[in-house]
């Protein structure tokens, strides 16, 4: 893999927040004071449990949604202060895509494999050549793997890993720098989901494009990422190199995670599980750090203030009193 | 075969074993539809000793779902069984009445489903879903259904189980729904339990408490527990036995970790090796070629992996298959292995 130049990055997230009103006086804070950076070629991962924020925060950083403050610097401009819904026509528009988790409900079922790649060449690139279309179409079928005789074809009459690829071949096709990844293998089949990640792992290396790889499939994630976030409530609480994050978790939440993935040699082996419910992400303390409550290690200073991320290692930073 | 892998044996093997709580044989299962007919399950068979858990691994399409549901006789109204016995506890269940399964289904065999929220019922409170099976089938009643309820949360874990009673499943997290189908499972103190796919689509954090959970009841009880997954990883974690389905075929059987780290089938191996969990890289995990076969063909091959093997020969194509026995607990359908 190229070594990404980590000095320029490509994505700044500068303290994002995205809340939600949820009746008077009632916000669900569901991204909550954010920062990191993406590198050009990087791979990160985004990873927490479900409710933690990970989709509406990668929903913002495709400009499907509106931060309620922030900034998002891409290279040089800040895309936080295009409106989403006007954004949707801007020239930049290209630059980030997003490969959604189900290809069942992303892709038109009324529309062919050629046609969904199409349209976005013709909508976000501009092509109105139609052999200049129908070269790009398969080419890019033949990037992803997908053989140029299955594009005449519709979403039901293709597998679940040929819809995959067809997706992905959408997002390609505009020539992003980033591309964000919501569970791509989530919906397939073991032997299918090595195929895909290997074909994401390949296209990576030959495109130079940046990856945002949201998942909760850990051992996915340690295997494709350079880099992973770890989310608990819409806040950071982890961030460093995969290999570090996955050898010495530092945050307790992060340990639980760590300890969840399945493993036929831990068998028997009694390990840290998070027990209870996750707190309320609706007007929640805004001293408390989110994770107290369920936290093996807690005490009462973890109700009363909460770390920032600080630095415990090169690059690996973490937001825990024990760390 | 090294004479080392016996060691892994299982005690049982050796002079008296008592009779296994459900014995399956020879089941075979086809599905008659509009267009053809579909071999769902072929030549099936597997045991479950008291206590024991059972993990049966397969891709999407593997006949572990439809396996399951046969157990409990369930299936699809297109299902036909066409060979085969599957005796519980002394019991005939291929042949019993819709009655007389109605007795022991939530009794004495008990289902946890795949999707926690759709398998309760909404609007009807969590703590009265729970006496509606007390009262079924514990014949529980009046005053002592309410605390009998409560106790069943309670064992699951649930914290707060008062509260909890009176919550519809709405109001409960997809973990928390699952622990209460869990309840609702246990309720009765089965003596089987078939949990098919309990922690899909939960968090690790949610899925490593709820199998926690399961496995604890289950030593605790000596319920037999048949896991249906497509998480080798996890059922090998979790699972004393591992049966490893393909195409309706049962390919191999064997102690769990004697499969993971010694499988005689070319499928398992090819499964493990493309899980994400064993690979040290990406490039290090081998997708598993070409796909499940068509379970329609009027002629399938006596080995349905035959298409997608390394090690195929002719007469994978030709000759009946035969199990063949690796050891006294561990055995594989495959020509190779015969060899």
């Amino acid at each position: 893999m190229n070594a990404p130049e980590r000095n320029i990055p490509l994505l700044r997230v500068q303290r994002l927040q995205k809340h939600f009103k949820v009746g008077r006086n009632a916000m669900l804070h569901a991204v909550d004071d954010i920062s990191f950076d993406i590198a050009p070629g990087e791979s990160v991962g985004l990873v927490g449990e479900s409710g933690c924020g990970k989709s509406t925060l990668s929903r913002v950083i495709a400009r499907l949604a509106d931060p309620t403050s922030g900034a998002l610097q891409f290279e040089d401009v800040d895309l936080a202060v295009h409106p989403a819904a006007k954004f949707a026509r801007d020239s930049r528009r290209g630059v980030i895509q997003m490969v959604f988790q189900d290809a069942n409900d992303s892709l038109n079922p009324r529309y062919t494999a050629f046609d969904t790649i199409a349209e976005s060449l013709r909508l976000l690139v501009g092509m109105k050549d139609a052999a200049q279309i129908k070269a790009r179409v398969e080419e890019l079928a033949t990037w992803v793997g997908l053989p140029v005789d299955l594009l005449s074809r519709y979403p039901h009459q293709l597998s679940g890993g040929q819809k995959a690829r067809v997706g992905i071949a959408r997002a390609l096709a505009p020539s992003p720098r980033l591309l964000i990844l919501d569970e791509p293998t989530a919906a397939l089949d073991v032997s299918v989901q090595a195929t895909v990640l290997q074909l994401l792992a390949e296209l990576r290396d030959k495109l130079g494009v940046a990856y945002l790889f949201v998942s909760h499939d850990l051992n996915v994630v340690r295997l494709l990422c350079d880099r992973v976030v770890v989310m608990y409530l819409g806040k950071v609480v982890e961030e460093g190199p995969a290999e570090a994050v996955f050898t010495t978790p530092r945050h307790p939440y992060t340990q639980a995670l760590v300890a969840a993935i399945p493993d036929p040699d831990a068998r028997g082996r009694k390990t840290v599980r998070a027990e209870g419910e996750p707190r309320s992400p609706i007007n929640p303390d805004p001293r408390a750090c989110r994770f107290h409550g369920r936290c093996p290690k807690g005490e009462p200073k973890c109700e009363l203030t909460m770390l920032d991320l600080k630095e415990v290692a090169p690059a690996h930073r973490v937001a825990c009193h024990f760390a | 075969m090294s004479p080392e892998t016996i060691v892994h044996a299982d005690p049982r093997a050796a002079a008296n074993v008592p009779p296994p709580l459900l014995a399956v044989d020879g089941l075979s299962l086809e599905f008659r539809t509009r267009s053809g007919v579909v071999r769902a399950l072929e030549d099936v068979s597997l045991s479950l000793q008291k206590g024991e858990l059972l993990g049966v691994v397969g891709e999407s399409g593997s006949g572990k779902s439809v396996f399951a549901y046969a157990m409990l006789g369930i299936s699809d109204a297109a299902a036909k069984i066409t060979r085969g016995t599957a005796v519980f506890d002394g019991m005939d269940l291929l042949g019993a009445t819709e009655r007389e399964l109605r007795e022991i289904r939530g009794r004495e065999v008990s289902m946890i489903f795949q999707s926690p929220r759709t398998s309760l019922n909404p609007i009807r409170k969590v703590g009265h879903q729970i006496e509606d099976v007390l009262r079924r089938h514990a014949a529980v009643r009046g005053q002592d259904l309410r605390e009998r309820a409560i106790d069943c949360l309670k064992r699951v874990r649930i914290p707060d189980p008062a509260r909890r009673y009176e919550a519809y499943p709405f109001e409960l997290s997809g973990g928390m729904c699952q622990r209460i189908l869990i309840a609702l499972a246990l309720a009765c103190q089965p003596s089987l339990l078939i949990a098919d796919e309990p922690t899909t689509g939960l968090d690790v954090t949610t899925q490593a408490a709820i199998m926690d959970l399961i496995v604890e009841l289950a030593h605790e009880r000596q319920m037999a527990t048949l896991l249906i997954t497509h998480d080798l990883a996890m059922a090998a974690q979790y699972c004393d036995r591992i049966a490893v389905m393909h195409a309706g075929h049962v390919v191999e059987v064997g102690p769990a970790q004697v499969v993971l780290h010694q499988p005689q089938h070319p499928y398992t191996a090819r499964l493990i090796a493309s899980t994400p969990h064993t690979a040290d890289s990406i490039a290090a995990m081998q997708p598993i070629p070409g796909s499940l076969p068509d379970l329609r063909a009027a002629k399938l091959p006596p080995c349905r992996y035959s298409a997608r093997c390394e090690y195929r020969t002719e007469r994978c194509d030709t000759e009946a298959l035969p199990v063949v026995p690796i050891d006294a607990t561990h055995s594989v359908r495959c020509w190779r292995a015969a060899a």
